[in-house]
């Protein structure tokens, strides 16, 4: 009996129609847990680095996590990958919500798409039946409106959807797949609809078993009340209504200039008053009792869901008002658009227009607000029509399309793509390092267990390690010795960046949210699940034999095994650096220092490529062969 | 007259501003009933389901009550601070027209039991992971009429009464004694 996982995978070849149920090897989930760890797996095996991100034998694999449908509060974040025309790399990204789990409950682990359908389709799965139907009436549909019509329609009010809207039907790069209150970003989207797959409905009725259920449960009840209770979790910022952090830290317009001092008490006020209107109540994720959504409804226009870093970023990218956000976000969220890479690509496209870069001729009629003119570039965009055809190959892409000088305004992308807009002073050497080799293209996603900034109070200090049960000893005493404004040593950098990235492997594989664990150790400290109780939770659940060790063991396999995917589609140290502009003041010696240091620490050659004996050690020999026999690794280096 | 008795009413109070949709309740519910206990999780076997449609802003845990076999021929939409709920929405019956409490496998009817069990516990499982207190557990004392002991097979007496009508029944009683 297979326990916290199903055992089965779904083939589905859209070119051919053909519908597989695939009995997957219990060997693989010791060696990868779930999630991220296997798509990685399935990824390597079976798309070679010569394969076009936009051809038939790209995949799109949505995953649930090994934790899923296990009773363990806060599991429930669903792993979509695939290879990004953006990045022409591995493209990672996850959504919350409840998909996950009802995927296992119909039987399977994940679905693999391959091939591309000749009219747009989606997918319905109700436990054994399964099937490809014809979706051209859904086109141009919004994407929640898209499940609700699906719902209806399959008389299934209890199915969950994940969907795209016009933009991800369009092949826009910057398109999200959304689901119930949540979204999956960074470049997901356009494969989804390059595919032709509008959307996925799935039911499941069937059981999950537990390897040890009493056991399980015993230590998962208290959790409820723990997560709740612990202020330190979940997305904290969300039900702020002071917003002076991003506004005033981030970067307005196409990434350009914080706007210190717009931020105040009166529009604290009018903030406030402005979203406690719009908000229809706070919303939780499968079995998770944080709210961290909300639910949105503007007069005439349909519900949305709020969540994350999105709260401002179009008001701030658009140089408006606070009251545009919420109003612009309407329009967005339906056509299924990023958050994060959205507002950039269209203030870049300002940029532009005002350099004299794009005229008249490109942009006809453009309005004088910025306001107006996001809602005329994003429908530009989203039809990908005229000059919105570039822009919806994201910044770097269309930078290149448009030319004349163009590529100068490409200053916040890393990797080809966009980053967070943070213009910061002095380089970090913790982030600089998770910039520069993180392979999940947003910071967020790789940085979360060491905290930030240092506490100047050696009283508080001591205090914040005293209760930091998820810190492994090393990290309290660097901690203990970190004075603000300085940096940490090169040796405490490197396992910084190590820690918080291998946090977000684990989540990733095991399907819980990063509010909940990878993120949230750098505020406060006390995130609920960490690498000391983590074990026993997916020990229990899974009956794999697990302790802290073996679970960093497992992370560290699912990173290199990323890396390499990426290593064979090109990637070299050369690629490893932030953003130009992100630090001003840089030091390119200490920078080649971090790097060296990095790479010996997690077993890289000089030029980053995992080496025979760091494959090896993880069980990664189909790894480093391949990379022999391409000539990636010489024999010497194989051997070093 | 016979005297009257107490009886403990137990009752989930339910304040569907309070839910945030998370289904915990149903998770904690279906590995409550698993048999053996906590051995498996199933939404779909859980005794109380949230009722969802979260483009209408409709979040409403509802617990399982009797069975039904027909479902029924007309029902209300209720608005209620503007907002319209559908009758089925409020409803814990299991129903031929819906999928809620029903066994997946046997389609046989399934019905919240408050999580009696010995010894009891504090609060009902779904209460007790509902964090936000959408679901809150109350006792209340109630005034109730003598119970009234009764035999078995009066009680299958009764419910092929309420099958055949009482003349059949008495009938065909009578016509088979008598061949005796």
């Amino acid at each position: 009996m297979r326990f916290a996982e199903t055992g089965f995978d779904l083939e589905i070849d859209l070119t051919r129609g053909n519908i597989e149920r695939v009995k997957t090897d219990p060997g693989l989930t010791a060696l990868h847990l779930g999630g991220q760890g296997m798509n990685a797996k399935i990824l390597w095996d079976r798309v070679g680095p010569e394969v076009d991100p936009f051809s038939d034998d790209n995949l799109l694999i949505f995953s649930s996590g090994l934790l899923h449908s296990t009773p363990v509060p806060g599991a429930n974040r669903t792993c979509v990958d695939t290879f990004s025309p953006q990045t022409n790399m591995y493209s990672h990204s996850l959504f919350g919500g409840f998909f996950g789990p009802e995927l296992k409950h119909a039987g399977y682990d994940r679905i693999i798409f391959r091939g591309k359908a000749e009219n747009l389709v989606y997918l319905f799965v109700h436990n054994d039946k399964v099937e490809i139907r014809d979706a051209t009436h859904l086109q141009g549909k919004g994407a929640l409106e898209t499940g609700a019509l699906l719902k209806e329609e399959l008389g299934e009010s209890e199915a969950q959807v994940a969907a795209i809207g016009l933009a991800g039907e369009n092949r826009v790069f910057m398109a999200t797949i959304e689901h119930a209150n949540s979204s999956a970003s960074r470049g997901v989207g356009v494969i989804m609809g390059d595919k032709r797959l509008k959307a996925i409905v799935v039911r499941g009725t069937k059981d999950i078993n537990i390897a040890k259920p009493a056991e399980l449960f015993n230590i998962c009840n208290p959790m409820y009340r723990e997560i709740y209770e612990n202020e330190d979790c979940g997305d904290t910022m969300a039900h702020e209504d002071d917003e002076e952090f991003h506004v005033n830290n981030f970067a307005w317009g196409n990434a350009r200039a914080r706007n210190v001092g717009f931020w105040n008490a009166e529009r604290e006020v009018r903030w406030r008053e402005i979203t406690e209107a719009v908000r229809l109540r706070w919303t939780g994720c499968y079995n998770c009792p944080k709210d961290c959504h909300q639910a949105i409804r503007l007069p005439g226009k349909q519900t949305y869901f709020q969540k994350c870093y999105s709260k401002l970023t179009y008001a701030m990218a658009a140089y408006e008002e606070i009251d545009f956000n919420y109003d612009f976000l309407a329009v967005t969220q339906e056509y299924g658009l990023d958050g994060f890479s959205t507002p950039q690509v269209l203030a870049f496209a300002i940029e532009l227009y005002e350099a004299g870069i794009l005229t008249d001729e490109d942009l006809p009629d453009f309005p004088e607000s910025g306001g107006d003119r996001f809602y005329y570039l994003v429908e530009k965009v989203v039809a990908r029509e005229g000059v919105g055809d570039a822009l919806a190959n994201g910044v770097y892409h269309a930078a290149r399309q448009i030319g004349k000088g163009a590529e100068k305004y490409d200053h916040n992308s890393m990797k080809k793509f966009e980053q967070v807009p943070l213009k910061l002073g002095m380089i970090n050497y913790p982030y600089f390092l998770m910039y520069a080799t993180g392979a999940k293209m947003n910071i967020t996603q790789i940085e979360g267990s060491y905290p930030q900034v240092a506490i100047a109070d050696k009283e508080e200090r001591q205090k914040f390690v005293d209760r930091w049960d998820a810190a492994p000893k090393r990290f309290k005493d660097w901690f203990l010795s970190w004075e603000p404004r300085t940096h940490p040593t090169v040796e405490a950098s490197v396992n910084i960046c190590d820690w918080n990235e291998t946090m977000h492997y684990i989540d990733d594989s095991i399907g819980t949210c990063a509010f909940l664990s990878s993120f949230r150790g750098q505020f406060g400290g006390r995130p609920p699940y960490h690498i000391y109780n983590l074990p026993e939770f997916i020990s229990l659940a899974s009956g794999l034999d697990l302790d802290s060790d073996k679970l960093w063991e497992i992370a560290a396999r699912n990173r290199n095994l990323v890396r390499a995917i990426n290593i064979r589609r090109g990637l070299r140290r050369v690629d490893e650096k932030p953003p130009e502009d992100h630090w001003k003041k840089r030091d390119p010696e200490m920078e080649a220092k971090l790097l060296d240091e990095y790479y010996k620490f997690k077993g890289w050659t000089h030029d980053g490529i995992p080496t025979k004996e760091t494959l090896d050690k993880l069980d990664l020999d189909f790894v480093s062969d391949d990379f022999l026999e391409r000539g990636i690794l010489s024999a010497s280096e194989g051997e070093s | 007259m016979a005297e009257t008795t107490k009886k403990i009413v137990q009752e989930i109070k339910i304040d569907l501003d309070k839910c945030i949709g998370c289904r915990a309740c149903e998770v904690a519910c279906s590995a409550y009933h698993a048999k053996p206990r906590y051995s498996s999780i199933n939404p779909a076997r859980s005794r109380i389901r949230v009722i969802f449609d979260d483009l209408n802003d409709v979040y409403v845990p509802i617990r399982a009550g009797d069975y039904t076999p027909a479902e029924c021929t007309g029902r209300h939409t209720y608005t209620i601070n503007e907002k319209e709920y559908k009758e089925c929405s409020f409803c814990g019956v299991a129903c031929p027209a819906r999928d809620y409490f029903k066994e997946p496998d046997s389609g046989l009817p399934l019905k919240c039991d408050m999580c009696v069990s010995d010894p009891p516990l504090s609060e009902p499982m779904c209460v007790q992971v509902c964090t936000c207190d959408a679901l809150t557990y109350v006792e209340r004392e109630i005034e109730a009429g003598p119970e009234v002991s009764r035999e078995e097979i009066e009680i299958g007496l009764e419910s092929m009464a309420n099958k055949y009508g009482w003349k059949r029944v008495i009938d065909t009683v009578a016509r088979m004694s008598n061949k005796d």
